[in-house]
């Protein structure tokens, strides 16, 4: 017993390293649009949208206007929110209205990790958003990632409105 | 119509003229004040120009007075080229605004950013409960109660990008006792630990923390659970809030699966009194602790699958009372657990079971205590959800051997915030004056 907790002790003092960024935003818009993306635009968030903008995330949004980058019927958003404590940057495409892709770029939580990986994020591609400004299908959380997983189905209900109130926006035929 | 009727009178054109003029004269009401539409109009129609000029300086004048003199060409002129003048300052002041607003935004913008960098060293949370019980014993006596059960603070603090310390300070039961004060309650150090990361998956912690066993232990803000309660089985088996002091590590793997080991302090359970050979009675507070026989823990738990948990911890202490020669010596706790949440829909399933050896131990029938539940739950709406469960305890002292069912709602009018009724039913397996019926209803919060 000895032995062991000498030995853990020595594993504490190892060199450490800094965790939690997974991908740079500026590669996930590159990688977005194939190594073409298109200039950033930029939404403001005032008015309607300031008060839908809110209610979707339960406080006031952090910024009065929100970057995006935008080519035929999809768009690219990197979001913030905090899930307990840290904010979680997050990746959206949105195709068509619906869900393309999400990935979580930088988690520093120290709880709810394992809504970064694909197994969970997975379940937002192909969502929309009802009128509502309710997700159109149920997202199945973590146990003990309570927060975390609220914070992204925040951001995922917040980018699909957002995209709707661009020029990106797909109306059906 | 008077004013169509006189400007055609005055005009006093012929038809085609008139169809001319008046097409021109909305074009130009569009165009007039720039300089080119202007010259290019004059050099093809020379008449339509000077009539159409009139005629817009008649519109837009109202025709003040029929005894107003008629103005100029050469005022007119002079009169388009100063608006001509404005509409161009106009259109600098628009630009100069434009580029005002758009350093405004790039300012907030950062303005943003950094507020989020700079909140983000030192974070503030906490969580707290208060119970009311109104319930009767077996022997026909009430229990009736108001409780603030739990009043935790939170504190977060990031050194750097790899490094960081999570504190809880909790209050039990309204506070402690202090010059004859009626509080009954506890002050203590729930977390207080350093974590280091140690690279991508690995992460290592020092200081005084939770015993990575069972679902409660670590996850019990009011709102996370149904019933106002915890379940009896993480209280007397596992005892939650299960604190101790010293290190751990944890890896976590991209399937899924997460590794936890912990070298802590131990239980020191008592072996005589009233509280003889009870787990519960055998924490210790991290104050002055005894560190004679330090315990180790285990945890493999896989969340690979949305809405699943599958667990399942090994506890091992060589001395359970941190004395030799005292008849209750090395102890196992194995525990396992599911949770499997889909939809509105909520089921989870626990097992806990010490195993003691020691001839003490063994005589006073505690050598093997455990107990389990089963829990489902029902989220009718976002904010309401129904529940029941049953729990079977079997522990050592005569009130902790009973089977318990609850059933019970909550309600969240806020998703951090939660309103709890329940009824619970509980049966003791030797003394029915030990049986335990009635309702609690609770509030609690977390942020």
């Amino acid at each position: 017993m000895r032995l062991l907790t000498f030995l853990f002790i020595c594993l504490l003092t190892m060199t450490a390293q800094a965790r939690g960024v997974y991908q740079q935003p500026a590669d996930f818009i590159h990688d977005a649009f194939s190594g073409n993306a298109p200039a950033a635009k930029r939404l403001w968030i005032t008015g309607d949208r300031k008060k839908v903008s809110r209610e979707i995330l339960g406080h006031p949004p952090s910024s009065l206007r929100l970057r995006y980058w935008g080519k035929g019927k999809r768009t690219a958003w990197i979001l913030e929110e905090i899930g307990k404590e840290k904010p979680i940057t997050v990746g959206i495409i949105i195709n068509k209205n619906r869900i393309e892709k999400v990935k979580v770029l930088i988690f520093l939580e120290s709880r709810g990790w394992e809504v970064r990986h694909d197994f969970f994020t997975k379940q937002f591609e192909n969502i929309g958003l009802l009128v509502s400004q309710q997700l159109d299908k149920p997202i199945d959380g973590i146990s003990g990632a309570t927060l975390s997983v609220r914070a992204l189905k925040k951001l995922v209900r917040l980018a699909l409105y957002l995209h709707s109130q661009t020029d990106f926006s797909h109306v059906a035929p | 119509m008077g004013k169509t009727h006189t400007t055609h009178n005055y005009l006093n054109a012929n038809d085609n003229d008139l169809h001319l003029d008046l097409f021109y004269v909305q074009f130009l009401s569009l165009n007039i004040l720039t300089g080119l539409t202007r010259r290019r109009f004059k050099m093809k129609y020379p008449n339509l120009l000077s009539k159409s000029l009139l005629l817009s300086a008649l519109t837009t004048s109202g025709f003040a007075s029929a005894a107003t003199p008629t103005p100029t060409l050469e005022e007119l002129w002079t009169v388009i080229q100063s608006q001509q003048k404005q509409i161009a300052s106009l259109k600098a002041k628009a630009a100069e605004t434009e580029e005002k607003v758009e350093a405004t935004g790039e300012a907030l913008e950062q303005q943003a950013a950094n507020n989020q960098a700079s909140h983000s060293k030192t974070t503030i949370g906490g969580y707290g409960e208060l119970h009311y019980n109104n319930l009767e014993e077996g022997d026909g006596d009430d229990f009736k109660e108001i409780d603030l059960h739990r009043f935790v603070l939170f504190f977060g603090h990031e050194f750097n990008e790899r490094t960081r310390f999570v504190g809880e300070l909790e209050v039990e039961h309204g506070g402690v006792e202090a010059d004859g004060s009626p509080l009954d309650g506890e002050l203590e150090v729930e977390q207080a630990y350093v974590e280091l990361d140690i690279n991508d998956t690995l992460s290592a912690k020092g200081g005084v923390f939770l015993v990575p066993a069972g679902i409660m232990n670590e996850t019990h803000e009011p709102p996370t659970f149904y019933g106002v309660e915890r379940n009896p089985v993480e209280n007397i088996i596992i005892p939650a809030t299960w604190v101790t002091g010293g290190a751990a590590i944890s890896n976590q793997f991209a399937n899924g699966i997460q590794a936890d080991f912990a070298v802590h302090s131990g239980l020191q359970m008592p072996t005589t009194g009233s509280s003889a050979f009870r787990i519960r009675s055998g924490r210790q507070k991290i104050s002055n602790a005894s560190a004679n026989d330090l315990a180790m823990t285990a945890r493999l738990k896989y969340t690979g699958v949305p809405g699943l948990e599958l667990a399942g911890t090994v506890h091992y202490q060589s001395d359970i009372t941190q004395t030799s020669g005292d008849g209750a010596d090395a102890a196992t706790l194995l525990e396992a657990h599911a949770i499997w949440n889909r939809g509105p829909f909520t089921a989870k399933a626990l097992f806990a079971s010490w195993d003691i050896d020691g001839s003490a131990i063994a005589a006073a029938g505690g050598d093997k205590q455990d107990g389990y539940y089963l829990e489902g739950g029902y989220k009718l709406t976002k904010d309401f959800g129904i529940f029941a469960r049953y729990n079977e305890v079997d522990g050592v002292r005569v009130q902790d051997e009973f089977d318990q069912i609850d059933i019970g709602f909550n309600w969240w009018p806020h998703e951090d915030v939660v309103v709890k009724v329940d009824y619970m039913d509980r049966e003791n397996d030797n003394n029915s004056d030990r049986d335990l019926d009635g309702f609690n209803v609770g509030i609690g919060y977390q942020f």
